[in-house]
């Protein structure tokens, strides 16, 4: 055989599933560290509980379906949906609701579609919406980041939390959790309050909630990582947030009192996690660039709408979700025209 | 014409090999709308029941000075009569049940299942047959509609046959079954998601019963019903 002679740099493309997934996993630890470090342990101990399901269930399936299952564990994608779905809960959820979001995404979600590459919808974001709309005030009882709580959280007290429900003595939940910043915003909007008066709770930072702001920074540092390793093109987090941030320019420059800057939905809620991480996933997402581009686009104008006029403060889950839907009809309509076929010239 | 069927094969196809609601997938509307207890499904069970026994005996009463013309107009003012009987008789007799079920109950009227056995069986068959058939087939269709009630209701509030004395009479108290106060269930499950997931997962199931009484070996590709009983029990 003839061997091909190639230029440097001599860095093999990644394209093995389970080594793009290990990326994926790479890429989070930055997020994951700075979630960890603004509210807690319960992070970390919901991403161990989340990966520990998702790999049983994952070769439990297996086994019931009658095919290998360390093939399937192997490939790391149940452990990116499980740890996907951990920091997008809250961290001190009840660890039987981890328990069973993740056997919805994994059971029902992915393998009752036939497993990894069949599923429509990105598993670890329809768990979330099956608990949110479940379980709302579970699911919505987020702690308060470092700076603002009263008290942090041990190690242990998480553990107690999270395994018991069991706060530490003297503590309560309405003590314990706080208003996320999509909440806060959506809660004193309802009130006819302008955004000058919101923003002087000492809630906020300098453009998102105090906290908030920076895990999607770190998110961000992430999702440039998987733009560099090429495990990730531009197209669907660029889109994504054009889309997201020419909506709420828009509605920002037409009045500034009573619509959030174009910063704060960035850095709110999981838009910036959403575009890099959940959003590109490979099987549910489009896979044509064309398509990519106007699936991005559309969650990011979806999460704005939902965001501003839904019944829940944040989006992205609800966004992708509905473009999972609408992908297979994009990826028809943006099929690439063949060399020497078609074409407005025939 | 070939020969009539047996009635031993009628109610067999019209409770199971042939169920029209897990088989045909007919009268999805109902399946899907009013099954959020097993009261209500038996309800609404019952009422499609009396509806297709009672169109189905006259449709194949009249199949032969109907012209084939003007059928579909005929077989629709035949059941829409019923149905209106069905919810006289429910109003007067099991209000709590009709406030429940409501528009439902009229929409029995296009329901595909009742015009679809008129159709197919009553308008080619004797009246003893199109009879067995009617309520064969609303036999079949009320044990869906009441077990997709019971486990959509078991799942989201951890009761079976809550309320069922407003159609059963006071008697029927005794058929609640509950887990208790502090059960935390899954809103879903009464929700329209929950339908259709839970309708996914029965007819998985009685798939999967066809498949273990033929003696088939599972086949390659996989089998949906299998990881059912594991969600059922976590989700309890």
């Amino acid at each position: 055989m003839k061997s091909t002679i190639v230029s440097s740099p001599h860095v093999p493309r990644i394209n093995r599933v389970d080594q793009i997934m290990l990326q994926v996993l790479l890429a989070l630890v930055p997020g994951i560290a700075a979630m960890t470090w603004f509210f807690g342990w319960g992070v970390l101990i919901n991403v161990v509980l989340a990966v520990t399901f998702a790999v049983t269930a994952e070769a439990a399936v297996m086994v019931l379906r009658g095919r290998p299952p360390l093939v399937a564990v192997g490939d790391l994608s149940a452990v990116v949906t499980a740890v996907l779905f951990a920091i997008a809960v809250p961290p001190t959820l009840p660890w039987w609701l981890t328990l069973l979001g993740i056997l919805f995404a994994i059971v029902l979600v992915k393998q009752l579609y036939g497993g990894m590459g069949y599923n429509p919808f990105n598993p670890a974001m329809a768990a979330y919406v099956f608990l949110l709309i479940s379980y709302p005030v579970a699911m919505t009882t987020w702690l308060a980041p470092s700076m603002l709580a009263e008290h942090s959280f041990s190690f242990m007290e998480s553990l107690r939390a999270i395994l018991t429900g069991v706060l530490p003595p003297g503590l309560d939940w309405d003590g314990v959790s706080s208003a996320t910043p999509l909440d806060e915003m959506r809660g004193k909007l309802d009130l006819d309050m302008t955004i000058a008066e919101i923003r002087q709770s000492p809630l906020w930072g300098s453009f998102g909630g105090r906290g908030w702001e920076w895990v999607g920074n770190w998110f961000l540092l992430g999702g440039l990582y998987l733009l560099w390793r090429r495990v990730i093109t531009w197209h669907i987090p660029v889109s994504m947030l054009t889309g997201l941030l020419v909506c709420a320019g828009i509605f920002w420059v037409l009045d500034p009192q009573t619509h959030p800057f174009p910063a704060f939905h960035l850095f709110s809620g999981a838009a910036i996690l959403g575009a890099f991480f959940i959003a590109t996933d490979p099987v549910t997402a489009c896979t044509t660039k064309r398509g990519q581009v106007i699936f991005g686009a559309l969650i990011g104008v979806a999460v704005y709408v939902i965001r501003s006029w839904g019944g829940y403060p944040d989006a992205v889950a609800f966004a992708v979700l509905l473009m999972n839907i609408a992908a297979p009809t994009i990826d028809y309509y943006t099929q690439p025209r063949v060399f020497g076929h078609g074409g407005e010239r025939g | 014409m070939s020969a009539p069927p047996s009635y031993r094969s009628i109610v067999g196809e019209g409770i199971w090999s042939n169920n029209q609601m897990l088989v045909a997938l007919l009268g999805l509307c109902p399946l899907l709308a009013t099954t959020t207890s097993a009261t209500n499904g038996l309800g609404m069970g019952l009422a499609t029941t009396a509806v297709i026994a009672c169109s189905n005996g006259t449709v194949s009463l009249v199949r032969n000075l109907v012209r084939p013309e003007i059928r579909i107009p005929v077989f629709v003012l035949v059941i829409a009569s019923f149905v209106t009987l069905v919810e006289l008789i429910m109003q007067a007799y099991f209000y709590e049940m009709y406030l429940v079920l409501g528009l439902f109950i009229s929409l029995i009227v296009v329901n595909c299942m009742i015009i679809g056995r008129a159709e197919a069986f009553a308008s080619k068959n004797r009246v003893d047959r199109a009879l067995v058939d009617g309520l064969a087939v609303g036999l079949g269709a009320t044990l869906v509609l009441t077990t997709l009630g019971a486990l959509r209701e078991f799942v989201a509030q951890g009761t079976i046959f809550y309320q069922a004395d407003l159609l059963l009479g006071e008697a029927a108290k005794g058929l609640t079954i509950s887990l208790g106060e502090d059960y935390q269930g899954a809103l879903i499950a009464i929700l329209p998601p929950g339908a259709f997931i839970g309708l996914g997962l029965m007819i998985a199931l009685k798939n999967s019963i066809d498949k273990l009484v033929k003696g088939l070996k599972a086949a390659p590709k996989p089998a949906p019903a299998a990881p059912a009983p594991s969600v059922e029990t976590a989700a309890t």
